[in-house]
């Protein structure tokens, strides 16, 4: 099943290769990944959406959350959670279905953001699935072209994030015992 | 101001700071810098032969001490020389610290000479990886690198540092603490779930608990023995948990698994409570994880969550420290009433199930009067260290027959490649094991396969005096192979025969140290004890029947209780 994880964690070089490493080391399908920084420049969010056997599920979360760069792993796939894709299409078609192409586009809350005497350019944001409608609509009136920006998604309940205090050192001064 | 120095000495205050006192590792360009300050530097250098030594002998140290082994090498092939010993760690959660060299941060990216993407290579070999480009970084880094190597469940750690930062120049301050706020160690265990175990303890009549290397690695023996003698319950140890229990101790079963004992696989098919402890239901203990102990109740206490429910779901999960959560069990069960008369029956009916078990099918040590049988010789160095030295193995058929009939009386005494298997690790490892033990009779016994990839380290064992007894046991063949393709491959046997092993008396002298070649099984005893006797190192190179087979065996798919019991005719021990 498609399993939707939402991380947050340090930004920090090899961070994004810890948790992409992971998942492939581990076996498991991305199917997207997004990521960007939060409020706090020092973090990033990830939405990464992973096929994965359902009894597995945790065992993912589990994986992220020991490495040490992420602060939080939660699973939002029956969480109360929004997720939400951006995508961008061009579109050609012939001039008679013009009219026909900006009704459909206005239907699923398209917007044209480039328009041209071959085609448009339109993107649309929603849910994953809403937006495949969208591109078969888009590709039965012409040759089209897609980007997807993969899934985003957001908690609709806060959870606790529980970082760790600072730990002591050795260097502190702490006498080491010597073995015998 | 006082405290500037270089990088590489900042390095070198760090580590003396953390309580390191020898690295193992092997120079290159661009760790000059730190081997200048290694040159007068109170901290012991160890040059090995291999860098992939290096890391195993660093792991030697530590699976001997506890502490945090430390092994070295430059960039580019010096690194990735390393990455069978990081995963070893990884692999047996040993808590080891590898320090890397790398091309001046300028440089990188541009496929410099001796460069190598380190920090990538080494993502999936450590448990936490570093690049250090920034001198300001180091000192953190490094105290960083020691906690996580060292804290929840060990395993390697490396740091991969730039020519420019050793070379520059800095103010030290000691790093008083380390922040890492997604790093979580758990290690009280919820006391709930230790309520319930000790309930299921108390309510079970076929109890069994199965512990691992977990144990070792939170030194949780004491707490181990008083539960399982307060409760009189039997115990199997895993491979790497072999030491944890004295050998000897009465609830002592034995080790289960593919080449566990007949006693040690009928137990946990049989009971009807699993308490697992610190150990992760690797393959080669459960066989075919759907037939995994059918009848049992699971209570899996591990400080890593992740391995938890992983291969089998517990009814009783507890995340913690063994050594704190069995504290805790501890109390309660002492607490808590006797079991009532019916499971006190049981449980006097199990133990008399499992002693039956022990007797029918110990493990076998046969002797002949014309060829030193493998199991023999593994007896014999059972006889001689008397469970008190330092065993170090390599990996194959002599591994196995030594965890079967080698005793230890305590943890840390046993070392091996346990998860990884890799060939190559006893030698160096007993390199680490002497270190940090002086005085102690440390074996390194390796088969002729795996000695010869290790025979470059006899370099370092004579110029650095480490009284380590080799013993070979030489049957001419990759024997684990030629175990497999014997019994799965009709016979047919490919790659597999060991032509030209060196004279070993010639070899050992030629590195200036003693060696003899026995075959006969009369000549065993007294070439051993005078290995032993021998002041400084000692290459025994012991000629045993070629085509014995490790038995108990349980083919691999089949549940552990399909046993192949010997040679003869395969034995398939029904399920009851």
């Amino acid at each position: 099943m498609l399993q939707v994880i939402s991380l947050l964690l340090e930004n920090k070089p090899g961070a994004l290769m810890r948790v992409t490493g992971l998942l492939s080391q581990r076996g498991y399908n991305i199917e997207s990944l997004t990521v960007a920084r939060t409020l706090d420049p020092e973090l990033s969010r990830m939405t990464i959406a992973v096929e994965v056997d359902s009894a597995l599920r945790q065992q993912v979360i589990k994986q992220m959350n020991k490495l040490i760069n992420v602060l939080q792993a939660t699973d939002l796939t029956e969480a109360p959670a929004v997720v939400r894709e951006l995508v961008l299409v061009r579109i050609r078609m012939p001039q008679e279905t013009r009219a026909a192409v900006l009704k459909e586009a206005e239907i699923f809350g398209g917007r044209v953001v480039d328009s041209s005497t071959e085609g448009f350019a339109i993107e649309a944001t929603g849910a994953p699935e809403k937006l495949n409608e969208f591109v078969d609509v888009m590709g039965s009136y012409g040759e089209i072209e897609v980007t997807r920006s993969g899934a985003l998604a957001i908690a609709l309940e806060a959870k606790k994030l529980k970082l760790q205090p600072p730990v002591p050192t050795r260097a502190g001064g702490r006498v080491e015992e010597k073995v015998v | 101001m006082s405290n500037l120095m270089s990088g590489a000495r900042m390095l070198m205050e760090c580590l003396v700071r953390e309580g390191v006192d020898c690295i193992f590792g092997y120079p290159g360009g661009v760790t000059i810098p730190l081997y200048d300050v290694l040159y007068d530097h109170p901290v012991r250098h160890i040059l090995v032969r291999h860098e992939e030594n290096a890391a195993f002998a660093a792991e030697g140290y530590a699976r001997t001490t506890g502490r945090v082994g430390v092994c070295c090498a430059t960039s580019g092939p010096g690194a990735t020389n390393l990455t069978t010993g990081l995963v070893n760690a990884l692999m047996d959660s040993i808590p080891i610290v590898a320090l890397t060299g790398q091309v001046t941060s300028k440089l990188i990216g541009s496929d410099a000479f001796q460069e190598a993407d380190t920090f990538g290579i080494t993502r999936p070999c450590t448990k936490h990886n570093y690049l250090v480009k920034n001198l300001d970084d180091l000192a953190r880094v490094i105290h960083e690198a020691f906690y996580v190597a060292s804290s929840g469940r060990p395993g390697p750690v490396a740091v991969d540092i730039t020519k420019d930062v050793f070379q520059g120049q800095g103010h030290y301050q000691p790093v008083a603490s380390v922040h890492l706020p997604g790093y979580r160690v758990i290690t009280d265990g919820h006391t709930g779930q230790i309520r319930r175990a000790a309930q299921l303890i108390a309510e079970s009549g076929r109890p069994l608990v199965y512990t691992g290397g977990g144990i070792v690695a939170s030194a949780a023996t004491p707490e181990l023995r008083e539960l399982v003698e307060s409760a009189d319950l039997p115990v199997v140890s895993t491979l790497m948990g072999l030491g944890s229990m004295p050998s000897d101790h009465p609830n002592f079963i034995s080790m289960p698994g593919m080449h566990g004992s007949y006693a040690a696989n009928m137990a946990l098919q049989s009971c009807d409570l699993l308490i697992a402890l610190g150990t992760r239901f690797d393959d080669r203990v459960t066989g075919r994880l759907t037939d995994f102990a059918p009848r049992a109740k699971v209570i899996h206490v591990d400080i890593d969550p992740a391995e938890i429910g992983k291969n089998r779901a517990p009814e009783v999960p507890i995340v913690g420290d063994a050594k704190r959560v069995l504290g805790k069990l501890n109390k309660l069960v002492a607490e808590g009433p006797p079991p009532d008369e019916k499971t006190a029956a049981a449980r006097r009916a199990w133990w008399r199930q499992i002693r039956q078990w022990k007797e029918q099918h110990p493990f076998d040590a046969p002797t002949s009067d014309t060829e030193i049988k493998p199991q023999h010789l593994m007896a014999e160095i059972d006889r001689v260290s008397g469970g008190r030295a330092v065993v170090c193995s390599d990996v194959g058929q002599h591994q196995m027959w030594a965890a079967q009939l080698i005793r230890f009386s305590e943890p840390r005494l046993w070392l091996n490649s346990g998860g990884l298997g890799s060939m190559g690790f006893g030698l160096p490892a007993a390199m680490g094991a002497q270190m940090a033990r002086p005085g102690k009779l440390v074996f390194a016994i390796v088969g002729d396969g795996g000695f010869q990839m290790s025979i470059p380290e006899l370099a370092t064992i004579v110029s650095n005096g480490l009284p380590i007894k080799i013993v070979v046991m030489n049957n001419g063949y990759l024997g684990m192979v030629r175990q497999w393709q014997t019994l799965f491959y009709n016979n047919r046997l490919s790659g597999v025969e060991l032509n030209g092993f060196p004279d070993a008396e010639k070899l050992a002298a030629a590195y200036g140290f003693k060696g003899k070649t026995i075959d006969k099984p009369g000549d065993l005893a007294a070439a051993l004890e005078a290995a032993v006797e021998e002041p400084g190192p000692y290459l025994l190179n012991v000629k045993v029947s070629p085509h014995e087979c490790v038995y108990p065996m349980v083919p691999a798919g089949s549940a552990i209780h399909e046993m192949v019991l010997g040679p003869p005719q395969p034995v398939a021990v029904p399920a009851k």
